[in-house]
């Protein structure tokens, strides 16, 4: 392991995050900050949901944001460079072994997740006004939530960014990332679904459910949610799969 | 440091569409399909067993047209592409065993440039420089000279999305030059530049390998490989047809000139006669009553090839005339031109 080369290659990217910093929040927080109003706030605000859906809902914003973000950061520009542009070639020539490039790839990734789940908090106070009530008694969980989900975001960016051709991104944004959202738990607890018992069973493969849930447990215990070391060890076993899976997809694109 | 090249029996079959390393200039062979009721396989065969040798301090040129195995064989020893069979070295290091090893040996040029867009000129040299582990303020004063060397200083601070084919590759040439490597690969390294530009990278090649450099060139280009090269490499199919310097390849033509000729019919007689000709060395008569005729000299036999023409009843349609070149050499070997 060259740790120089690798330091480098996570300075440019950085480099390249920090000159992009406008578009990059713009792209990755707009969205969820709407929902969080329209839902947090408006639709409290006039009675339709209950003041106690603020705080159902934060954890679960938190959730998308770090996913998309880390997906995204980490997809969008891959698929440009391996496809197109080619810009990632001076980056495979450079003097470390393809493998840790991609793991570069993953820690940029994680480093954007955790960037932009961490402004949502600050920014969900903002937009939601009174009636938020975050519990801050499980820090411990909190950050190994924090952990978990931004490595499962990045690693799934790497996987979709080896797998996609740029002509499918549309189709990642309907096929993929859609039902992800819609199904991840984030805007209902996973409880709520009991209703619906097939679907509940379904989307126990959407790894955005445990980011979800979990992101409940450590930071609203009050809310019914899953138990969090089940959570924990989804997670866990996602972020193997994902990793491995984009390790190995990135070293099949990359050395032909 | 120097370090030579070296390649022995090289093959690669591409079972899918060739990816990036090889795509650029890569012409697809009709993809082979097997049997009926088989499953149709997609086979490209891009490398059919492929040694030479580049040795320290020299230039070596590949020269073959589109689809040779020009860009798979340099993709091979830059660690791009995965040979099916046979090994590569740089020095003394094997590419797939020590990747990482001989990835600091070598600088790449690549045919499509590939600069880092998100990065000005000034950074792309400068972050090239670091992930070789030099340190920021030598990496710094190199990049600086390097893009005085290479007029760029002007724009050295903007983004390259706007620069031109010719700035671009310069940037490019300048970036494989950071980290100062024994060996350079330049895939066909001025395609698409005019000719001013392509005589400023010429001379920048041979700037570089005066300093002892091994490099190593792609090219379809003729005139390139005869005047850059010390030795050049024919390739087509994948395969190696002739390796010699210049002057030696374009001696080994028989006679030197080549004469294409068409008639307005061809017969046996008519080659007998015409190899009967005082100076022919060779006559290969091809398909719709063309005749190459390989000879000591070329104007002058003009009139001797019309007389015989005449005796034979043909009459000449078409007459192509070419000096001794290393097109000469290619066409003797394949049957075809390297831009055909």
């Amino acid at each position: 392991m060259n740790w120089k080369t690798f330091a480098a290659l996570l300075a440019r990217d950085a480099h390249v995050a920090r000159r992009n910093i406008l578009p990059v929040l713009i792209q990755n927080l707009i969205q969820p900050m709407m929902f969080v109003f329209v839902f947090g706030r408006v639709m409290t605000g006039s009675g339709l949901l209950p003041q106690a859906y603020k705080n159902m809902l934060l954890p679960g914003i938190m959730a998308i944001t770090m996913v998309i973000s880390g997906a995204q950061g980490v997809a969008m520009p891959l698929i440009g460079e391996f496809q197109f542009t080619k810009e990632i070639e001076d980056r495979l020539l450079s003097p470390i072994h393809i493998g840790w490039i991609a793991v570069e790839k993953i820690v940029a990734g994680m480093l954007q997740a955790l960037a932009a789940g961490l402004v949502v908090i600050p920014a969900g106070w903002l937009l939601l006004g009174s009636g938020l009530d975050l519990s801050g008694a499980r820090p411990l969980e909190l950050l190994v939530m924090l952990f978990l989900v931004a490595l499962m975001a990045s690693a799934a960016g790497l996987v979709l960014g080896c797998m996609i051709g740029q002509t499918q991104i549309g189709m990642m944004f309907t096929l993929v990332l859609g039902p992800m959202i819609f199904f991840g738990c984030a805007y209902y607890p996973w409880s709520t679904l009991a209703r619906f018992p097939i679907l509940q069973k379904v989307v126990l493969v959407n790894p955005l459910v445990y980011a979800s849930e979990g992101f409940r447990a450590a930071l609203v215990p009050g809310i019914p949610h899953l138990a969090l070391p089940a959570v924990i060890a989804a997670l866990v076993l996602f972020d193997a799969g994902l990793v491995w899976l984009g390790i190995q997809q990135f070293d099949r694109k990359a050395v032909s | 440091m120097s370090a030579g090249l070296r390649t022995e029996d090289l093959k690669k079959v591409y079972k899918s569409a060739p990816p990036m390393a090889a795509q650029t200039g890569f012409l697809f062979g009709a993809p082979r399909s097997k049997g009926p009721g088989e499953k149709k396989d997609f086979e490209v065969v891009a490398l059919a067993g492929l040694s030479f040798e580049v040795k320290e301090g020299e230039i070596l040129g590949l020269l073959g047209p589109n689809g040779a195995g020009k860009s798979t064989t340099v993709g091979i020893l830059t660690t791009r592409i995965r040979p099916t069979s046979g090994r590569a070295w740089v020095g003394e290091h094997d590419v797939w065993a020590e990747p990482v090893v001989v990835k600091r040996m070598f600088g790449v040029v690549p045919q499509r440039p590939n600069l880092d867009f998100s990065l000005t000129a000034r950074e792309i040299l400068t972050f090239h420089g670091a992930y070789f582990g030099i340190p920021a303020r030598d990496s710094h004063r190199r990049a600086g000279e390097l893009l005085d060397r290479f007029q760029l200083a002007e724009r050295a601070d903007q983004m390259v999305r706007g620069f031109s084919g010719g700035m671009m590759q310069r940037l490019s040439i300048a970036r494989a030059l950071m980290h100062d490597p024994a060996v350079l690969f330049l895939d066909e390294p001025t395609v698409g530049l005019d000719p001013q530009t392509r005589l400023a990278v010429w001379e920048l090649i041979r700037e570089y390998n005066r300093r002892g450099k091994t490099i190593l060139l792609t090219t379809h280009n003729m005139e390139e490989a005869d005047s850059l090269c010390q030795r050049i490499a024919i390739i087509d199919h994948g395969k190696m047809i002739a390796c010699d310097s210049p002057a030696a390849l374009k001696a080994s033509v028989p006679g030197g000139w080549l004469i294409r000729l068409r008639f307005s019919l061809s017969t046996p007689e008519l080659a007998e006669r015409l190899r009967a000709l005082e100076g022919v060395r060779d006559v290969r008569p091809g398909a719709d009553s063309a005749v190459d005729v390989y000879a000591d000299r070329g104007g002058a036999l003009i009139p001797a090839l019309v007389a015989a023409a005449a005796g034979a009843g043909a009459e000449i349609h078409d007459v192509h005339l070419s000096e001794p070149s290393l097109e000469n050499l290619f066409l003797l070997h394949t049957g075809k031109g390297l831009r055909e």
